[in-house]
């Protein structure tokens, strides 16, 4: 049985920092504001949940899992709500989406220069 | 943390400049704690990376974005740093290797604090019994220190009576809950946030005695529950709800609590501060000496990150 917790939490906690991973890559490259909001937001949902899940097998059944998963709760709470936050004020300060058709072959916009397509 | 370090002195975007303090005082935190220093860690966590950030950011709201550069390079002052610096590390030499077994400090002082911190107090948290009862002075005045930055603070920015309103366009409501349907996502879940983060700074506060926590900490997120409450409401409400009277009153009431015990400690015919005198058995007084100043330095804290906040935040009018 301990083997079984260890393999599914060992699962989990490596997937988890996967995600961190690619979501640390895709802040980093990703081409507009928005979709870097949603690579962090990658973090936040499916590798906090994935490594706190590792760790609530490891944990077992005490109060440790309870204060986990409460933990886990309240991020996903309020980690859309500060994306929202963040999306609102870009949004407002006139950052338009890269849309897709757009690309004639223009260049990465600065963020902080209204677009003026 | 070098690297933020470095980054923060060799940047001129003030913005990144501010988030790397805060990354570094988050990766100061994560050291602490594994250093096996809870409190201090919570400490840090709340106020360098969370209050530090959002002041310097509201700061930062009001001047420009780059920072200036000095054309001239100063010898003078570079000679005087090193000078400092290698009088200092000279006087580093005299003092014991770090974790040295044979020190003064682990030979006498910290052997007291944890042997006799159980019999003589009787609370299960030793850094609570050193900061609040062994070093009660210190915590005086750190107290007092918090109390006076939260004065000068008003000193030097005012009190930002608000003489012109920002421009809002035509039929839109400039107070109350109207001017804020558009924001009804942060408005909704902040507002089921903020009795949880009042809970969660009380229990902080009061159980300090059992694990990390302690006034300043549970100060300092009964403030953030105040700036949480200012950044979707805005300044105007906030002055509304807790008013200016009552800051400075929970500022100062709490140095107040704080000397106040360590006077009624002397008035039962102890020492100043000595919390045995307190009450009819020595452990009850500390305990409850403990939890009176615990309560007064959280009072202070929370006035003070309030009051500051509110400084900062209301200069742009």
């Amino acid at each position: 049985m301990e083997i079984v917790l260890d393999v599914l939490s060992w699962i989990c906690i490596v997937a988890g920092s996967a995600f961190c991973l690619v979501g640390a890559f895709g802040m980093l490259r990703l081409p507009d504001v928005f979709a870097r909001m949603h690579a962090a937001g990658i973090i936040d949902t499916a590798g906090l949940a994935l490594v706190a899940v590792g760790l609530m097998f490891q944990a077992g059944l005490t109060l440790v899992t309870v204060k986990l998963f409460l933990i886990v709760m309240f991020i996903l709470y309020t980690s859309p709500v500060s994306t929202h936050a963040l999306a609102q004020s870009a949004l407002s300060m006139g950052v338009k989406p890269k849309l897709a058709d757009d690309a004639d072959g223009n260049e990465y916009k600065k963020e902080d220069e209204p677009s003026k397509t | 943390m070098a690297a933020a370090a470095v980054g923060m002195i060799r940047l001129r975007n003030l913005f990144a400049v501010v988030m790397l303090s805060g990354i570094f005082s988050l990766s100061a935190a994560a050291l602490y704690v594994v250093l096996d220093a809870v409190d201090v860690a919570f400490t840090e966590a709340a106020v360098g990376a969370g209050i530090s950030t959002v002041l310097m950011l509201g700061t930062l709201a009001l001047t420009t974005t780059e920072e200036a550069i000095k054309p001239q390079r100063n010898i003078g002052a570079l000679v005087v740093v090193f000078l400092t610096g290698a009088v200092l590390i000279y006087s580093t030499l005299d003092m014991p290797l770090y974790g040295d077994p044979t020190a003064p400090i682990h030979l006498h002082v910290a052997p007291r604090y944890i042997w006799d911190s159980g019999a003589e107090i009787g609370v299960p948290n030793i850094v609570t019994s050193v900061l609040a009862s062994y070093r009660g002075y210190d915590t005086l005045g750190e107290t007092t220190v918090i109390f006076t930055a939260a004065c000068v603070v008003m000193a030097l920015i005012g009190r930002g009576r608000s003489k012109v309103k920002h421009q809002l366009p035509e039929g839109a409501p400039s107070f109350g809950y109207a001017a804020l349907k558009p924001h009804s996502v942060m408005r909704v879940t902040s507002k089921l946030l903020l009795p949880l983060i009042f809970l969660y700074a009380l229990y902080v506060q009061f159980h300090g005695d059992f694990g990390p926590g302690g006034g300043f900490q549970a100060g300092v997120i009964f403030g953030a529950a105040f700036i949480l409450y200012t950044l979707i409401f805005g300044v105007d409400n906030t002055r509304i709800v807790i008013r200016g009277w009552f800051r400075r009153l929970m500022m100062s009431a709490g140095v107040l609590i704080y000397a106040g015990v360590g006077v009624a400690a002397l008035l039962m015919g102890g020492n100043y501060l000595g919390y045995s005198a307190l009450a009819h058995e020595a452990t009850h007084g500390q305990h409850l000496g403990i939890n009176l100043i615990e309560f007064g330095v959280g009072t202070t804290v929370a006035g003070a990150m309030i009051t500051i906040f509110l400084m900062f935040a209301g200069q742009d009018r």
